[in-house]
């Protein structure tokens, strides 16, 4: 008997374990902020209100979303193919370079719709160029792909360093960064799309790369269940000895998922680059891409799970940084604690409460878990 | 009246709806060996884990040497003189064999001592149950038979008077096997008990005294060995008439199909495994290739099939050659007409997490009836899987079903299924029923023979000389990456063995 648990349900799987999880996250949470000397609860409201409760907060969450939905996505498709990326952050990094490199030669010249295709194509090519740099290195010489890309994180943070105080700084200017793009290479807000519900909006980010996130994420899917490309990506993921049996080629399926997730890391910094701040600036992935890392695992590699991850990590950013602003108490650090709480409940300790309630559905519905029809009837 | 050794009343266990064991009545006499046998997932392994204590009954009671007793952990099992040899051995594989027995048995600190006591007592079981094994070797330079002894040293040095062994002989060579038996009833004359769980009746019948039948959950039967049939508990078993070796024509050799010539193989070490073999496989033949393992059959089935590269050697495959020294890939050969299915079917023949329509095109994914442009077509995959669901009888017939969920028996047949279809010229096959119940192997046999009278070659790798001589027309037996032998099938079981065994005869030379 391999199988000591039964099955659950799926939307018990899917659906009541992870909010467990983050129950019991945003609980032990409530303690740390009670630690410090302020009142759980309306720390909860504050930060649940900064997020959602007025028009400004809910763009800024999709905004940050946005964000996350990319850098998550990009470590799933790596780890569909069990390669761990934790290169995120550096491709979009240098994905950065390739849209900055993109509206500063056209911006002056084409309208946003002809350098936003453009811009696209150049960021996943840069971000796809950093991932096939260690996918090569571990397909040919062995060198593992979670030492190179962190190295390669290191990397691309010198180079652009180098860059932007340098080659890609305006003469004369003290900040390390690129020019402010033109008009052409800025993107249309979708602060309408809220306003559409009856929400206020002052003034925010959230742009039409919260679109070409949702897009991607339907993309991804259908490339890992439903193309054969995926297929193979999948095969090689669970077993490369099954990989080698079904005649897949491990260097071929090695650089194509990398260059894949390369790829949509390196369109992550669309987002913050034509989208919010309309130039490249030193340290503009901040993070993201680790963050996807926890929004990936929390989204169960899946497409939904992920956009519905990030939208989480989206509102703990936003209202974080309310709650911050609110709670002189509650630093910004204290907020990296929340989130590491939750990425602790939901990733990490993710199957910490599945037996308990595996157990209470095989008392209270022994149906609900039906295993019946597979053991005991093998031929 | 002999005395009970162990004593199951009415066990009964469930894992959510599915219900492991039911109303399970057992007795086991003391100095006796005693044998369970079932299929897979017949509630052997729970039944076993609940006496060892790694599961909780949910109801019944167990008595050791007539008393009442709960066992609620393995420690508790210890404590009672209840050992247990896994069929997958718990052991510290970089640790010398008495580092392991003392492991969690330890009495200071220093280990000084514990291992000074240890020896002295290694020693004695040695002597008393003819386990040598050298107590300073290091447990991944063992071969598995002497890493087996390890595990049972483990419970003997802890005190065990019962000993359970979980399927102790699908890991060894059959003379390892003799020799394990020969240390059970050396156990047995010492007044050990020993309960045997397996699904090799011939086993059970070598060796036991008393014998239980589980299947599903439940205790069908038990008899005194001597005064049953392996007709009888095979019918038990699987709750029908089983045949137990199949039937067969006359065979009909065609064209060779498949002409291996000097094939010289080497492992990841750079040890040579196959040396300068040469054979030929016709159409509408059946070659079994024996040979205790790691005699080279593995990497030889690799180097075939493209997985492993060969150093050396000239194929032909159906007349036209092929280069399996560097370029070879398994995608080409199976466009070829090459259908494998290899011997470890959980991590080469399937992805076990994917859905059993996934695995049923695994290696033809390639194949555009599955595919429509780069997407899968996902209509014609799910039709193609029930198509052969029904065809080869896999159950649970749900082509949704995780891989994982099927049985090994019903596992194999989804490989064999996907395999078979292709219609290839030439199949080879790696322990065709390796961990497969009775019921299946019947099948599976049956489905080889079917491809033969159409006129493939077949070629197949087993462990299980029985097997080997029931299906194949030809015999070869390899013995130190070398072929040493031709034999017809009906070779004798002592004829094969000496040549397995590495024992030169001038007329198997050749």
């Amino acid at each position: 008997m391999s199988t000591p648990y039964a099955k659950l349900p799926a939307w018990a799987d899917y659906g009541l374990i992870p909010l467990i999880n983050l129950s019991v996250a945003f609980i032990v949470a409530g303690f740390v902020v009670m630690l410090v000397g302020e009142n759980p609860f309306r720390a909860a409201v504050i930060l649940v209100e900064g997020a959602f409760g007025k028009g400004t907060g809910i763009a800024f969450t999709l905004f940050y979303a946005t964000t996350f939905i990319f850098t998550g996505l990009s470590v799933a498709v790596a780890a569909h193919c069990s390669l761990f990326n934790i290169g995120t952050e550096g491709q979009a990094y240098i994905g950065g370079l390739g849209i900055a490199l993109v509206c500063l030669s056209f911006d002056s010249v084409l309208p946003w719709w002809v350098i936003f295709p453009m811009a696209i194509v150049a960021a996943a090519m840069f971000g796809a160029l950093w991932g096939f740099i260690p996918a090569y290195l571990q397909a040919k010489r062995g060198s593992h792909i979670v030492i190179t890309t962190i190295m390669f994180n290191f990397i691309a943070a010198s180079v652009m360093v180098y860059l932007l105080v340098g080659p890609l700084k305006p003469v004369g200017s003290q900040a390390p960064q690129t020019r402010n793009f033109l008009a052409g290479a800025e993107l249309p807000k979708l602060n309408w799309m809220i306003e559409l519900f009856g929400a206020k909006i002052r003034s925010a980010p959230l742009n039409i790369c919260f679109l070409l996130a949702l897009a991607m994420a339907f993309l991804v899917w259908l490339l890992i269940w439903r193309t054969k490309l995926g297929y193979e990506m999948r095969t090689y993921g669970h077993s490369p000895k099954a990989a080698r049996y079904a005649g897949i080629s491990e260097t071929r399926i090695i650089l194509t998922a990398m260059m894949i997730s390369g790829a949509l890391a390196g369109m992550m910094a669309l987002n913050p680059v034509m989208g919010d701040q309309h130039n490249v600036a030193i340290d503009f992935v901040s993070g993201a891409g680790y963050v996807g890392i926890a929004v990936a695992l929390m989204g169960r590699l899946h497409p939904v799970g992920i956009v519905l991850a990030a939208i989480l990590f989206g509102m703990l950013y936003q209202g974080g940084a309310e709650l911050a602003f609110e709670m002189p108490a509650i630093s910004r650090d204290m907020i990296v604690i929340i989130q590491g709480l939750v990425i602790l409940f939901a990733g990490a300790l993710e199957h910490m409460f599945r037996p308990y309630i595996q157990a209470l559905f095989a008392s209270v519905s022994p149906k609900s878990v039906g295993m019946q029809a597979v053991k005991g009837k093998g031929a | 009246m002999a005395q009970a050794a162990i004593e199951l009343i009415g066990i009964n266990k469930s894992f959510g709806a599915v219900r492991a064991n039911r109303d399970i009545n057992l007795e086991v006499t003391r100095g006796t060996i005693h044998g369970i046998v079932g299929e897979n997932g017949a509630g052997k392994s729970t039944l076993m884990s609940i006496l060892y204590g790694f599961y909780q009954a949910d109801s019944g009671e167990i008595r050791v040497g007539g008393k009442p007793v709960s066992i609620n952990t393995p420690n508790d099992a210890i404590a009672l003189g209840i050992g247990m040899v896994h069929q997958h051995f718990m052991l510290v594989d970089n640790f010398t064999v008495l580092e392991n027995v003392i492991l969690g048995a330890e009495t200071d600190a220093l280990l000084k001592s514990s291992i000074a006591k240890a020896r002295s007592e290694l020693e004695r079981l040695e002597r008393e149950y003819g386990l040598e094994v050298d107590p300073d070797a290091i447990i991944e330079e063992l071969p598995v038979g002497l890493q087996q002894r390890v595990e049972i040293l483990k419970a003997l040095y802890r005190g065990a008077e019962i000993l359970i062994l979980d399927e102790p002989t699908g890991v060894l060579t059959p003379a390892e096997a003799d020799h394990l038996f020969r240390i059970l009833k050396q156990l047995k004359e010492q007044g050990k008990t020993v309960v045997l769980i397996t699904h090799k009746l011939r086993e059970i019948m070598a060796i036991t005294d008393t014998v239980s039948v589980m299947r599903q959950g439940t205790m069908v039967a038990t008899r005194v060995t001597k005064e049953t049939t392996v007709g009888e508990l095979a019918e038990l078993m699987v709750g029908r008439r089983v045949l137990l070796r199949v039937e067969k024509g006359q065979s009909e050799a065609g064209a060779i199909k498949l002409s291996v010539r000097n094939l010289t193989v080497k492992d990841s070490r750079g040890v040579t495994m196959v040396d300068d073999v040469s054979f030929d496989v016709h159409g509408g033949e059946i070659v079994g290739i024996a040979g205790v393992a790691g005699n080279g059959q593995s990497e030889l089935l690799e180097a075939i099939s493209g997985i492993r590269h060969a150093v050396s050697g000239e194929v032909m495959l159906e007349g036209k050659p092929i280069d399996l020294t560097g370029k070879a890939d398994p995608g080409e050969l199976r466009d070829r007409g090459l259908a494998h299915v290899p011997e470890d079917r959980h991590h080469v023949g399937l992805v076990l997490a994917f859905e059993e329509n996934e695995n049923s095109i695994l290696g033809y994914h390639d194949d555009e009836r599955y595919l429509k442009g780069p997407f899968l077509n996902v209509d014609a995959i799910m039709a193609d899987a029930k198509d052969k669901i029904e065809k080869y009888d896999i159950r649970p017939g749900n082509p949704r079903l995780k891989t994982a969920n099927f049985s090994g028996g019903n596992q194999q047949k989804i490989v064999l299924a996907r395999e078979m279809e292709q219609d290839p010229g030439v199949l080879i096959v790696g322990q065709p029923t390796r961990g497969v119940d009775v019921g299946a192997i019947e099948f599976i046999h049956k489905r080889l023979i079917a491809m033969r009278d159409q006129g493939k070659a077949v070629l197949v790798v087993s462990v299980e000389l029985d097997e080997i001589r029931s299906l194949s027309d030809r015999i070869l037996v390899m013995f130190a990456g070398r072929i040493v032998g031709e034999r017809g099938p009906e070779a004798t079981e002592g004829e094969l063995g000496l040549l397995m065994a590495g024992v030169e005869h001038q007329e198997a030379a050749e």
